[in-house]
């Protein structure tokens, strides 16, 4: 194994901005999972579905990808509020959420991937940007702008997620719903529509998180397989509904895994996110900040 | 009726098809009907944790594969006959199951469904990595033509046929008798309220427990004649996600409640799918589980059975 | 005579929140304690620690003479504790006398080892029924019942677990007079039978008049604890009932 500093130093960094960029796919799952109790295992799906829009709309019109991916947030801000009514009403009034709300989510994952695979084939695809191809060289560090442009586009979205849940009246909304929805009707607020709000939120950071995610790298419809590892374990292994837990559980494993591949190779790389994820579940399931 | 008696007209009705298709020369019913009993295995298997005590397992691949795989392990190890492979299955899937139980189920129900997804893909990366049973290569088991019982000389697609229906027989036994036992009656506490299951004196954690047992080496079971079957086994094809969720629709659809559902599920679904990756494809095929799955969990929450049920309770009434 | 249950400095936090600050409490057997308090106060908290529903962050509970701490919620019904939730949890997919059969079958059974027959299991439901006034509804299940009737439901299921201990969370609530009077005869025949009662109710009526001792519980404290008529006159308590 090479120890070199200049590896090591390398393999962290890119950890971090890999990092930095997995807090953006993370987000979502935080107010799904963290703050409304949803398992929404759908996520990645949508994320991918992000990517793919990004990409037509980027290659059609030669609009930047992440340009793109803002001006269809309200397209997905729809579609997550549509999908939450159907399962408020299919499944949490019923009370049914823990299997069929479960199964369901699982069935949109598995339609979305199917249908991109239909529609798409499962080549990969990719973007072009000014920024995808050079890189910063900082002394021994190398940071491309394909990875460091989506860290801090994805830190910027999660300092706004992080404002809006902690300084707007409707964020924290969100907060008290997850915490006592029963408080919160007593206060004639719906806690219903705050949740549909919620998830709508949820979703259209799926939107920005697909863009970022074809800067990254390329994409196939399979890709949001292993995302469903990482998001979680990011989500658990931070605490859920606590926000700066998951940008510091964000930024260790994306060191965790860059170091595991550098050192171990690419092959061990999808076990390295669930497994943390078992750890974290059998061991320290409130996280590192959890509630 | 008791479970002897519930087997063995079981049995009796598989021969009797069986014969059918010897009959017709039906080859493919062979090939067509085991994949479809290993789905009943499957789809009874998961609806003992899942229906039974409403913990979803997203990681049916897990232990299928796992099965499949200690058959791989033992063909280079110490070759032994399929029926001793489908024991040794059940007991290594049957030990990963508890574990993972044991770590998770303390848990809310929702954290117990993330882990056992993420342990199918930590179990698929570390068999990827192990070459001894052909890791990413994959492995190759010959099957023979044959198999010498009792001096009969039997095919071996059809000796892997009538293993595979005696596996289902059991299963559906199984859980038919856990149903009536006092065991089911638990379970159905646990999905109903597990709080005031603990409250009124129900050991939850330990009744949890037996059933991802029971899960776990069903699966197993199923995936332990799985290399001989297909000739060639790969860990994308073992691990492959159709397992978990076929597994999880087949139930759904059928209906959760009771043994029947699972069948009827496993049945249909795959029997249309095996039409359908013939005639269409096979993504086409997984798109209409997909939907069937999500139209069935919104619109008939207790699966066809359910429907059966309603309709009957409303012929009764005049 | 050592205490039947023995709470010592109980404390529960929710993140941030204190719901129980250093509760301690002593029941002798055989006694009926009334536990009273606002909303909020702790009280259903209380009870979740003290039968192992919710783990207490500090302190212990004692019953029967061994400490209950990390015990299993269900290994402490077997031992003698029962409990009826505050808001009714009952088993909705199983009939009415379905529900009865799961304490019998799950605790009695366990602690006396014997089985009894069907026909004596579907007895001894029914006899449960009728002592809250269910037993015309033994088939039937719990979504087609009132309010009111899974709160009897809640309360009989927990007398099905023949316990030592019985607390009652709130089994009263939104019955009328001669209802109250029902249940509370139903108590107290229980009591002389041995059983020991905590009860925790808001009917402030019933409490006085079921009641040996009284213990009050504001913001998750025990402000008071002794004889009702000198409870209810106490200045915290009343301060806390009717404001500043």
């Amino acid at each position: 194994m090479d120890f070199s500093a200049d590896l090591l130093i390398n393999a962290i960094v890119a950890g971090l901005l890999l990092g930095g960029f997995y807090a953006a796919v993370t987000a979502g799952i935080s107010i799904s999972f963290g703050m409304l109790d949803i398992v929404n295992i759908a996520h990645p799906a949508f994320i991918i579905l992000g990517s793919y829009i990004a990409y037509i709309v980027s290659s059609y019109f030669h609009i930047d990808p992440i340009i793109v991916s803002i001006l269809v947030l309200p397209a997905f801000y729809a579609l997550g509020a549509l999908v939450y009514q159907v399962y408020y009403v299919a499944f949490e009034k019923r009370g049914q959420e823990s299997l069929r709300g479960l199964a369901f989510f699982f069935g949109l994952l598995f339609i979305t991937e199917v249908s991109l695979i239909l529609v798409f084939g499962v080549d990969y695809r990719y973007v072009e940007a000014a920024y995808i191809g050079p890189s910063i060289h900082i002394g021994l560090i190398d940071m491309p702008l394909r990875m460091l442009v989506p860290c801090l586009v994805s830190l910027a979205m999660f300092a706004l997620l992080e404002l809006f849940v902690t300084r707007t009246f409707l964020g924290r909304a969100i907060m008290a719903v997850s915490q006592d929805q029963l408080a919160l009707q007593l206060m004639a607020a719906d806690p219903i529509k705050i949740k549909r709000v919620a998830f709508g939120i949820s979703i259209a950071t799926a939107s920005i998180a697909g863009a970022l995610l074809i800067i990254i790298q390329p994409v196939e419809p399979s890709v949001g397989r292993e995302y469903i590892g990482r998001v979680f374990a990011i989500c658990v292994l931070g605490g859920l509904g606590s926000m700066p837990g998951t940008l510091i559980a964000a930024f260790l494993l994306g060191v965790i895994e860059s170091l595991t591949s550098t050192y171990y190779g690419p092959s061990w790389a999808p076990a390295v996110s669930f497994g943390v994820l078992l750890l974290t579940l059998a061991f320290r399931p409130a996280g590192l900040l959890g509630r | 009726m008791n479970a002897v008696k519930f087997s063995l007209i079981a049995i009796a009705v598989g021969l009797v098809v069986m014969a059918f298709a010897t009959w017709l020369h039906l080859d493919y019913f062979y090939f067509a009907g085991y994949t479809i009993l290993q789905y009943v295995v499957l789809a009874t298997a998961w609806n003992i944790l899942g229906g039974y005590c409403g913990y979803v397992n997203f990681g049916s691949a897990a232990f299928f594969a796992l099965g499949a795989y200690s058959s791989v392990f033992m063909h280079k190890f110490f070759p032994v006959p399929v029926p001793v492979l489908m024991l040794i299955g059940a007991v290594v899937s049957g030990i990963v199951g508890l574990g993972t139980g044991y770590l998770t189920l303390r848990l809310r129900g929702s954290f117990f469904a993330i882990a056992t997804l993420a342990l199918a893909v930590v179990l698929q990366t570390l068999i990827v990595n192990w070459d001894y049973v052909g890791g990413s290569r994959g492995a190759y088991i010959i099957r023979p033509e044959t198999i010498d019982i009792v001096g009969f000389q039997i095919n071996y697609i059809e000796y892997l046929f009538v293993l595979m229906l005696i596996l289902a027989v059991i299963a559906l036994t199984t859980a038919r008798t856990i149903e009536r036992s006092q065991l089911g009656f638990g379970f159905a506490t646990i999905r109903d309220d597990e709080l005031a299951a603990e409250a009124s004196g129900v050991p939850t954690l330990r009744l949890k427990l037996i059933a991802t047992t029971l899960s776990g080496a069903f699966m197993g079971m199923a995936g332990a004649p799985f290399p001989y079957y297909i000739g060639y086994l790969q860990p994308a094809s073992a691990f492959s996600l159709d397992y978990a969720v076929n597994s999880i629709a087949m139930p759904l659809i059928g209906g959760t409640t009771s043994w029947i559902g699972p069948l009827v599920g496993s049945i249909l679904l795959g029997s249309l799918q095996q039409i359908a990756t013939v005639t269409i494809s096979s993504a086409i095929n997984l798109l209409i589980v997909g939907i069937l799955l999500v139209a069935f969990v919104i619109i008939a929450p207790n699966g066809l059975v359910g429907l059966v049920q309603e309709h009957w309770r409303k012929w009764r009434r005049p | 005579m050592s205490p039947l249950l023995h709470v010592e400095n109980i404390s529960k936090r929710f993140g941030g929140f204190v719901a129980l600050d250093g509760i301690n409490l002593e029941v002798q057997p055989g006694e009926r304690l009334g536990l009273i308090g606002p909303n909020g106060s702790g009280k259903s908290t209380l009870v979740n620690c003290i039968c192992g529903t919710l783990h207490n962050e500090s302190g212990s509970v004692s019953f029967d003479g061994h400490v209950v701490n990390g015990l299993a919620a269900h290994e402490r019904t077997h031992r003698g504790m029962a409990r009826s939730f505050q808001l009714p949890r009952p088993f909705h997919s199983m009939s009415l006398a379905d529900n009865l059969r799961i304490p019998l079958l799950y605790t009695v059974h366990a602690r006396k080892g014997q089985l009894r027959s069907a026909g004596d299991l579907d007895a001894r439901c029914h006899e449960l029924l009728n002592m809250v006034g269910l037993l015309a509804k033994a088939k039937q299940m719990p979504r087609d019942l009132t309010q009111v009737e899974m709160r009897k439901l809640e309360l009989a299921r927990a007398m099905a677990a023949e316990p030592k201990l019985l607390i009652a969370d709130e089994a009263m609530a939104g019955l009328s007079h001669s209802e109250v009077e029902d249940i509370l005869t139903l108590l107290r025949r229980m009591n002389d039978r041995g059983i020991t009662v905590i009860l925790i109710e808001h009917i402030m009526s019933a409490v006085m008049s079921f009641s040996q001792r009284l213990a009050v519980l504001v913001s998750g404290k025990k402000i008071a604890d002794g004889k009702p008529e000198d409870v209810v006159r106490h200045d915290e308590v009343v301060r806390a009932y009717i404001g500043q």
